[in-house]
């Protein structure tokens, strides 16, 4: 199985053309051909992820599975994964396919619906896969054209702005890494991921424009990727093109938004900050730190005050990804591991979350806060959902939110006490919003009249909560499912970083 | 001079003969078809040129050289603005036979223009470049004033006339600068005199009147002035001849005169050029953005990719100089698709250029706007396009070349650019419906207009196979 990873990668954009090419009618049946060969392709190649867990050895820390072929102008098209790298690999197939069933009822334009979506997944793929930064940053920045045309074309209202503002606000990031990336395939001669982070960037300190600059080069070339992860992931205060592009995006823009497209950013920083830049790591270790704490801490409070239930949830994003990048730049095996448990974690709840709202709105096209009410007695399996999976999102042990942050905090903790102690409120007041806003929306009696003809969920809805339900609680029961894949990997980072300290 | 040296000579021959007789024809049989008739030979003369071009061999001796030389450098710029003269002759005949344009004159000024530019290309020699030159602009005079009767055609014209015949001027006094500092019109005896004696002040004025020149027929700012106005008023197959070939030319003569002439005062015309790139990049984004005529938005987006081009040019290195080759292809490419589009945009019979009237383009034709969409995110450097890798081999080029600042102001151009070109997509995707326009695009325009946004899309897998070419052509005009 030479081509086991490329046919992971690009199995859904074959999907694609097919579909651009072969369906040409416009009417019922051929739609629903399209939504029928999506979810085949989707489903095909989370088998074929499947495949991949199957040859992964998870005993090596390095990479496994690697292609190598040549490309132009002496780059090389590299892929493979190590620990850190398959489980979002699987985050991502795993999601696709419950993506697609999701978007059953779309009937706008279907099949460049489809397409965008499965372009989408590729390009994903080849972010988590790439070996190569070159051929990294193409996959990181070609993401940006299908999810601008799936906010534009499917979003809501004020769509244009949130589709503008998320295209030009990532853009501009990603620009600057570019520069960076440049730079170092000019210093190091090399673009082999691998070799780069072997590859020791100069970290002594000049003086630039009278300012002197710790670190260096390091720090420069640090500055420039963190610009563009903490954009994508997002940190608190490059945060504010998500709540608008979640608000405006269609259900299954904002699952893959949330989902997967949040975790490039965390999976950036384990793949290219730390291990290439680690004195600049240690530098802003404090700054990450305490921007990590503001984050969760003000978007926490943010939350409380939204009426808007996608809104809260985008905004509950932003502090879960607070404690990711906690757990990162705790730069410790606990930390690290929590990080990435965290991301799958979150990956996996908040999906269920904008599916849920995704519901409620499907049926009744606004998502107020103050419109619902008392839903448990019309609709008492969407209450069940709801409550499990807001009571995910706070963190309830038994449910894979807990361990995350738990060994997040953990990590940072030993690092930075009263870091660590701060963020906790963070889970406090993340409990504040998830237990108000689950009391207003499900609870109590219904006071608006048109929530009385309000149906429950059907059989297609339920299918796709199904797995959701079942790996948070087995995520939260047997951590060690992905903690077995990722630790070893996650150890060699960690040796390598403190072997690279100066 | 003997046989040898005649042959070498030969595509410019066969045109000029072509040409003569043509209008001979002509103004014999003056009837519709024989109209058809030159155009199709004119099309099929470049296109043998373009052939015996690439076929000519490198290696031959010749008692011109110190005139005219085809080496790698001027073989390849020939044939791209061959190819893609041809193709934009091939383009504009329906939208001519429709705006009653269609006359015999049209293919035959296109052709001396494109003479003179090969002429230019391949001189070596400040007069026979300015012949060139005057070859070209005085075609092109005419042609943007194509359309007579129009009020905005014969002022683009005037403006580009009087501008044009400014910026000759200012050439012609910076090679007669040149001239009597050094006492010769060779680029090989300056660069040596250059090298040996230093430089004189007279040699660096001459030089600033000469990139002055040169930028004005780029339109690089702060020469830009008459671009978008010309680009309006002409007739649109003019303007899409404006914005791919004549830049070619300029760029390619601004190379070969650098480098070949001025090579050794790398640093000296460097500061130059790294300004008007750093004026053309910031311009040619911002100004863009209030356009609502897409002619006029083309003309700015032409003005920064100059921008972009410059910079490869200022870097000064092979890599830099392979890059901008690959860039003025992958840009020709981009403009032919774009154009070809524009071309076609009309309502109930009449020519639209308003960008609104692209509102909800999608309903009206979903393939034309899928391959626009392509087209477009590549113009904006959007992985993974092949535009974007023109870019990159550019930031590429301008960091290894220690210019990083520079690179930096140009994505951040890159960025503010690229809002205007998705605003065109989000018209035609999401937009508010409109009036919409007819969307009929004969076959023949569909097939290059899919035809280069697949271009753009297979660039990814090996740009074509043209890295490996354009660093030969850019390490043989170092030396």
């Amino acid at each position: 199985m030479d081509y086991l990873l490329s046919l992971v990668i690009f199995f859904p954009s074959f999907g694609a053309i097919i579909l651009g090419i072969f369906l040409r009618a416009e009417n019922i049946e051929s739609n629903k051909n399209a939504k029928l060969l999506s979810l085949v392709s989707t489903f095909a190649t989370l088998i074929f992820s499947l495949f991949v867990i199957y040859n992964f050895n998870s005993d090596e820390s390095g990479f496994q599975l690697v292609e190598e072929y040549e490309w132009l102008m002496g780059l090389n098209y590299k892929v493979g994964i190590d620990g850190i790298s398959l489980p979002l690999v699987i985050l991502t197939t795993v999601t696709m396919p419950i993506v697609i069933i999701s978007s059953w009822k779309i009937e706008n334009k279907v099949k460049e619906y489809m397409i965008c979506f499965l372009l989408l997944e590729t390009l994903i793929l080849g972010v988590f896969c790439s070996l190569d930064i070159v051929l990294f940053y193409l996959f990181f920045e070609s993401g940006l054209i299908p999810m601008f045309l799936i906010i534009g074309i499917w979003g809501g209202n004020n769509r244009v702005y949130a589709a503008f503002k998320f295209f030009l606000y990532t853009l501009l990031g990603s620009i600057l890494m570019l520069f960076a990336i440049i730079y170092m395939w000019t210093v190091s001669g090399t673009t082999d991921v691998p070799s780069l982070m072997s590859f020791n960037f100069n970290s002594s300190g000049f003086s630039l424009f009278g300012y002197s600059i710790k670190g260096g080069i390091q720090s420069l070339l640090w500055v420039a990727f963190f610009a563009s992860f903490a954009v994508k992931l997002p940190m608190w205060p490059f945060h504010t093109w998500l709540p608008d592009a979640h608000v405006q995006a269609p259900t299954g823009g904002s699952v893959v938004l949330a989902a997967i497209l949040l975790k490039m950013g965390g999976y950036g920083f384990l793949r290219f900050s730390l291990p290439m830049f680690p004195d600049a790591s240690i530098l802003f270790q404090n700054f990450i730190f305490v921007i990590s704490i503001i984050g969760i801490i003000y978007t926490s409070l943010v939350a409380m005050m939204q009426t808007d239930i996608k809104k809260l949830i985008a905004y509950s994003s932003v502090a879960h990804m607070g404690f990711v990048t906690l757990g990162i730049f705790s730069m410790n095996q606990q930390g690290i591991d929590g990080a990435i448990f965290q991301m799958i974690s979150h990956g996996i709840i908040s999906a269920a979350l904008f599916l849920l709202v995704g519901v409620v709105y499907d049926r009744m096209h606004t998502r107020e806060i103050k419109f619902y009410g008392g839903l448990v007695s019309r609709m008492p399996n969407y209450a069940l959902f709801f409550i499990f999976f807001t009571m995910a999102n706070v963190g309830l042990p038994g449910t894979s939110g807990f361990v995350g942050e738990f060994l997040a905090l953990l990590g940072a903790f030993q690092v930075n006490k009263l870091a660590s102690i701060i963020a906790c409120l963070g889970i406090v007041l993340s409990a504040c919003y998830a237990l108000w806003l689950s009391r207003t929306v499900i609870f109590g009696t219904i006071t608006n009249s048109r929530l009385l003809k309000i149906t429950d969920l059907d059989g297609r809805e339920k299918l796709f909560f199904f797995p959701l339900i079942v790996l948070t609680l087995v995520l939260g029961v047997i951590p060690f499912l992905i903690l077995e894949i990722s630790s070893n990997s996650v150890g060699l980072l960690v040796s390598n970083f403190v072997e690279n300290i100066e | 001079m003997n046989i040898s040296d005649i042959l070498i000579l030969g595509p410019e021959i066969l045109l000029i003969i072509y040409a003569l007789m043509s209008i001979l024809f002509a103004s014999f049989f003056k009837h519709e078809s024989s109209n058809h008739f030159i155009f199709n030979c004119t099309i099929l003369m470049f296109l043998i040129s373009a052939l015996i071009i690439y076929l000519t061999p490198l290696e031959g001796e010749s008692n011109i050289e110190s005139i005219f030389i085809r080496d790698s450098f001027s073989k390849f710029f020939q044939v791209l603005i061959l190819l893609s003269v041809s193709c934009l002759l091939f383009m504009s005949k329906k939208y001519l036979e429709k705006n009653d344009l269609f006359k015999f004159e049209y293919p035959i000024l296109i052709l001396f223009s494109t003479l003179g530019m090969m002429i230019m290309i391949s001189s070596k020699n400040f007069l026979l470049l300015y012949l060139g030159l005057e070859i070209q602009s005085l075609s092109l005079y005419v042609i943007s004033s194509f359309r007579r009767e129009n009020l905005k055609s014969t002022e683009a014209g005037l403006k580009y006339f009087i501008l044009g015949s400014l910026s000759s001027g200012l050439m012609l006094f910076g090679i007669s600068l040149i001239y009597g500092s050094t006492g010769s019109i060779n680029f090989e005896l300056i660069s040596s005199l250059i090298t040996s004696k230093g430089f004189y002040p007279g040699i660096i004025a001459g030089l600033v009147f000469l990139i002055s020149g040169f930028a004005f027929k780029a339109s690089a700012v702060p020469f830009h002035m008459w671009t978008p106005d010309v680009y309006e008023g002409s007739p649109t197959p003019v303007t899409a001849f404006f914005a791919t070939v004549p830049k070619i030319a300029a760029v390619a003569v601004l190379l070969r005169v650098l480098f070949d002439c001025f090579g050794p005062l790398l640093e000296s015309w460097q500061q130059v050029i790294i300004l008007i790139s750093v004026l053309s990049m910031l311009l040619g984004s911002i100004a863009a953005i209030g356009q609502d005529n897409i002619k006029r938005l083309m003309a700015y987006s032409s003005i920064g990719h100059i921008g972009f081009v410059l910079i490869g040019i200022a870097s000064g290195t092979d890599k830099g100089l392979s890059a901008v080759l690959i860039y003025m292809v992958l840009y020709v490419i981009m403009n032919i698709g774009v154009f070809v589009f524009i071309l076609n945009m009309e309502r109930n019979g009449v020519a639209v250029t308003s960008i609104n009237s692209l509102n909800m383009y999608n309903e009206v034709s979903k393939g034309q706007t899928l391959f626009l969409t392509i087209l477009l995110f590549s113009l904006a450097g959007i992985p993974p396009l092949a535009g974007f890798f023109g870019k990159f081999l550019i930031f590429n080029a301008a960091i290894n070349a220690g210019l990083s600042w520079l690179a930096i102001i140009a994505g951040i151009s890159s960025v503010i650019a690229a809002f205007y070109y998705l605003r065109i997509v989000y018209l035609m995707y999401f937009g508010m419906v409109s009036d919409p326009l007819n969307g009929n695009m004969p076959t023949s325009h569909w097939l290059i207009l899919s035809g280069s946004a697949i271009l753009m899309l297979i660039g990814i897998i090996n740009l074509y196979g043209l890295e490996g070419p354009s660093f030969l052509v850019a390490k043989s005009l170092l030396n």
